[in-house]
């Protein structure tokens, strides 16, 4: 046979809705669809090529590695079993179906913010996904982290169930802003420090933080380390396409821009923007001690050699394909760890309708010695207007060992 | 035991330039599509990393990036007469391997053929009669410049070339090229900075009413997005462009220009390190069936397909259709058979002129930044008092100054020891050079056809090619290099060097990678393989796509032509083909 099946090109939702439904029903599954992409639930719960929600890969916490588990309405390996009052309860305080208690690797400390008609949406929408078979051990931390009653005493001393405050003094847009970057939105899972024990440092608020070997920066508007540079169309551009003139998404924020932002409305994103535009201060930004001259001529001869090609001999970059070094936030950053992590391992920009070209920074750890990326990330930090501390090759080594274990 | 996966609607044999374009096309029209390509997956970051890009003895002197011999060769004589033997290296020509093809390590001059490019046989039948083109075998394409130049629009807009357009909608634009066909609007981006070896010549060569304007590149003048949305970067004029992938997203390939966007439409998938053995036919031999391909463990698959798009290497795509039955294979006693008919080549000479003063600073290049010459190309100039038909590009184009490579010396210098090393390091800086890109027309016997000896690692016959410079050719290029040398001597440097071309093509030294016909496109099914949609007229749910189409060769690099050729396969396709899958859009 040689007749062609001609593939109608589906341009509208994607959504499995049964024709059982009604059309409220309907409305309410495509707002609790935004509402997943609000709180990037696959993120996390889908595996690249997996199955929608059927359960992610490990996530390595430094206590140990949590599996996100399935979330289909899978009766038997899912959350088919779940009432809406569970899900609202778990999102609300952690605590999910028979009482079984989940490690805040759930962002349960930030959906705590998320209001009840969105939380029924998302239920709405995850009862309407495909059930998928498929079982999650999702505990695999060491003893005794893995006993979940431990998590009773955890939420005791870290976690208070909450709701979002509207602050009336601040605009809709603001406050809206805020609703999402505190509640479903979760930036603070990331880029708030942690205690010892894992839990947000409330006072140092989105002002950056390490984890999985990145270190997710600061996003409070601080002219030197965070977003003070950046204007809100800028911080919209980078949320909507991976990209802008100061920066090119790298390692797990551009997984939640490909995943979350990037399908954000227009409005919501502007929304964040005003809201983390209007966090945090100038105040207490130490200029560090410049470099000595030999290290930042040596600095300055590695970077002609290996950087210049693409960045520019005055770190201007080239608009959405290199970033520009001058003015960088993550050049920027107190701590050097992601960006001696792209020199060793180079990464590659996100993929976005708007964006779609993918550059790559190679990897150059086959070519660079510790002491040399060293000295050429100090020149960086400490050129062109940026004021970053030095680094040391203990730095660098430290995450190159960690890229190779 | 082959083993037999689920159908496709298309597959396409080869991932580079065309397979990328129709890959593109046609998942866009919703068609679910598999390209497989015999070599590696290629991407910038990974394989052409700018720490180890520019390592000229690793891709230039050992050819990383090309087809090897070991994988397939081909049996090269220069006349029917002779015996052929297998190339155990390549040297003339230097197919590509892997995805994106030898779209990655060209140089990219981007040319358009001319109306009288295409309608050459009637165009030169009229200006001075049959007997002029008599010895050759040259045909008309079956299409005009006029339907082309929608299709050269598109590619140079998706290859973000950089030039001056010299006639825009028949007005003639100061600083481009007075001779080329009327084109909808300019380049995309202007052309690149000149360096001082094309800047003097040009200068010179407008001395002696002659035309220079920027030769066309598609090496970026400034930073492109094109209308994929895909961002590619300003050129750093490093000079490691042919032979080489670009370490900068600076040249157009089908990496920089559409694979970002391709690889991620969940219709489309690609499968490397797969080399298709032949196209299965149906009964009767009047459809495909598919393709049989095998990967890199031995494991031989059947991947059926509705739609088959051959967009190989040409050499490669008319050796596929031998091996699989498609269309009769050509033969030059009786002149019968379609496939291998019009192989043609590229008649280049060039020329080197010696300063002692001047410093040129040769490093500073990329392969397509330069200044051309069209006064003596193709239908620019009366042929009415010459001996010969076709022209040629005089292109000033010092594409690198890499180390090994670039050794100008002065003749009569010793090939090694004290004495070369110093005539090296005075002629590098200090020497200009340009050449002849000429035009390859067609004669009886030259041809492709199957080897009767010689047999590949899977037991099937190599390809034959037989080939020599035509006399007609040989007069054009001689010709040429008269004009070359005029322009040599007002130069005025201190001494000057001819490189004419001679009778019998040696397939040793570096010449062109400009193989074309074999698979020729015509209105004619006796004559051409294809028809102008570049159609099996045989089995008409197969295409055949690429400079293998070309009846000639014009005095003018392939590309452009190439990747409007694409464009233009697609649309049919599209807009005619699916509407009545499987029949022939022309009829024979």
């Amino acid at each position: 046979m040689k007749k062609l099946v001609f593939t109608l090109v589906i341009g509208a939702l994607a959504l499995a809705i049964a024709p059982a439904w009604s059309a409220d029903q309907a409305d309410q599954i495509i707002r609790g669809q935004y509402q997943a992409v609000l709180g990037d639930c696959a993120g996390c719960h889908t595996q690249a090529g997996g199955k929608p929600l059927a359960g992610g890969l490990p996530l390595e916490t430094p206590f140990g590695a949590l599996v996100p588990p399935n979330i289909t309405p899978d009766g038997e390996t899912g959350i088919g079993n779940w009432s809406e009052a569970d899900f609202r309860n778990m999102m609300k305080s952690g605590i999910g179906h028979n009482g079984v208690r989940l490690y805040p690797a759930m962002p349960y400390p930030a959906y705590t913010r998320m209001n009840d008609s969105d939380i029924a949406d998302l239920w709405a929408y995850l009862t309407s996904v495909e059930p998928v078979s498929n079982k999650v051990e999702a505990n695999q931390l060491p003893f005794p982290l893995n006993i979940r009653l431990a998590m009773l005493g955890w939420n005791a001393l870290n976690f208070t169930e909450a709701s979002f405050q509207p602050d009336s003094s601040k605009s809709a847009e603001w406050n809206r802003g805020a609703y999402i970057v505190q509640g479903s939105g979760h930036c603070g899972t990331c880029h708030t420090p942690k205690s010892f024990l894992g839990a947000d440092k409330d006072s140092e608020f989105l002002q950056g933080a390490s984890l999985q070997g990145w270190f997710a920066p600061d996003i409070t508007n601080n002219a030197q380390s965070g977003l003070g540079k950046w204007s809100e169309e800028d911080l919209v551009k980078y949320l909507k396409t991976g990209v802008n003139a100061h920066s090119i998404a790298s390692g797990p924020m551009a997984e939640a821009i490909e995943n979350s932002t990037s399908k954000m409305t227009d409005p919501d994103l502007k929304a964040v923007a005003v809201y983390l535009k209007s966090l945090g201060s100038d105040a207490g930004n130490t200029q560090p001690a410049k470099p000595d001259e030999t290290r930042m001529a040596t600095g300055e001869a590695v970077y002609r050699d290996n950087c210049s090609a693409c960045h520019g001999g005055d770190g201007a970059g080239a608009g959405v394909l290199f970033p520009s070094l001058a003015g960088n936030s993550i050049v920027a950053q107190g701590s050097s760890e992601t960006l001696a992590r792209l020199v060793l391992a180079g990464s590659q920009a996100v993929h976005t309708a708007d964006a779609p070209t993918t550059p790559a920074m190679p990897s150059l750890a086959w070519r660079l010695k510790d002491q040399e990326i060293a000295d050429v990330l100090t020149y960086v930090r400490a050129s062109w207007g940026n004021a970053a501390a030095a680094v040391s090759s203990d730095d660098v080594a430290a995450v190159r060992k960690g890229l190779t274990q | 035991m082959t083993k037999i996966l689920p159908r496709k609607d298309v597959v396409i044999v080869g991932l580079g330039w065309t397979g990328s374009i129709l890959a593109h096309e046609l998942t866009d029209q919703g068609l679910d599509v598999l390209a497989i390509e015999r070599g590696p997956w290629r991407d910038t970051a990974t394989d052409f990393n700018i720490g180890y890009a520019q390592d000229e003895l690793r891709y230039s002197v050992r050819r990383d990036l090309f087809l090897q011999p070991t994988v397939e060769t081909m049996t090269v004589r220069n006349d029917p007469s002779q015996t052929a033997l297998p190339m155990r290296d390549f040297g003339s020509f230097l197919p590509g391997n892997g995805v994106g093809g030898a779209g990655v390590h060209w140089n990219g001059h981007t040319w358009r053929f001319w109306d009288s490019d295409f309608q050459i046989k009637t165009n030169l039948t009229k200006k001075y009669g049959a007997s002029r083109i008599a010895d050759l075998q040259v045909e008309d394409w079956g299409v005009t410049g006029t339907e082309m130049e929608p299709y050269y629009d598109r590619f140079e807009y998706l290859a973000g070339i950089s030039g001056k357009a010299g006639n825009i909608k028949g007005e003639l634009q100061e600083g481009g090229n007075p001779f080329e066909d009327p084109r909808s609007r300019d380049y995309p981006n202007p052309p690149m900075q000149m360096t001082y070896a094309p800047t003097l010549f040009a200068e010179v060569g407008r001395s002696i009413g002659l035309h220079p304007f920027p030769t066309p590149s598609a090496n970026m003048s400034r930073a492109y997005v094109n209308p994929l949305g895909i961002a590619m970067g300003q050129c750093t004029y490093c000079g490691f462009c042919e032979r080489f992938g670009c370490a900068n997203y600076s040249k157009s390939s089908a990496q920089t220009t559409i694979l970002p966007v391709l690889m991620k439409k969940s219709n489309f998938e690609v499968r490397t390190d797969s080399e298709v053995l032949h196209v299965d036919l149906a009964p009767g031999g009047k459809s495909a069936r598919g393709v049989t391909y095998v990967d890199t463990s031995g494991q031989e698959y059947f991947q059926p397909a509705d739609l088959v798009l051959l967009c190989a290497y040409g050499l490669h795509n008319a050796r596929l259709m031998m091996l699989s039955g498609i269309g009769k294979i050509y033969d030059p006693t009786s002149g019968e058979g379609t496939v291998g008919r019009n192989y043609c080549y590229q008649t280049n000479a060039g020329v080197q002129v010696f300063f002692d003063d001047k410093n040129f600073n040769p490093f500073i290049a990329a392969g397509a930044l330069g200044q051309t010459i069209d006064d003596y190309n193709g239908d620019a100039f009366d042929h009415g008092a010459l001996d010969f038909v076709g022209g040629a590009g005089i292109n000033c184009i010092p594409t690198n100054g890499r180390p090994i490579g670039t050794r100008p010396t002065l003749p009569g210098t010793p090939k090694w020891g004290s004495a070369w090393k110093k005539a090296t390091v005075e002629g590098y800086k200090s020497t200009l050079g340009y050449s002849s890109q000429g035009s390859s027309y067609a004669t009886r016997n030259n041809y492709l056809d199957l080897d009767p000896t010689y047999k590949d690692r899977f037991g099937r016959p190599l390809m034959r090619m037989t080939f020599d410079f035509p006399d007609n050719d040989i007069r054009m290029s001689n010709y040429l290099c008269d004009r070359m040398e005029e322009i040599a001597k007002a130069l005025g440097g201190k001494q000057y060097t001819v490189s004419r071309r001679k009778k019998g093509w040696d397939s040793v030294p570096y010449q062109s990678t400009h193989n074309t016909g074999g698979a020729i496109m015509g209105t004619d099914p006796r004559r051409s393989a294809v028809n102008t949609f570049l159609q099996s007229w045989d089995v008409p749910n197969v295409f055949v796509i690429g400079a293998s189409a070309f009846p000639q060769n014009a005095g003018k690099n392939p590309t452009g032509t190439v990747g409007a050729l694409a464009f233009r396969a697609a649309d049919a396709i599209r807009n005619q083909y699916l509407r009545n899958p499987g029949a022939p859009l022309v009829q024979a």
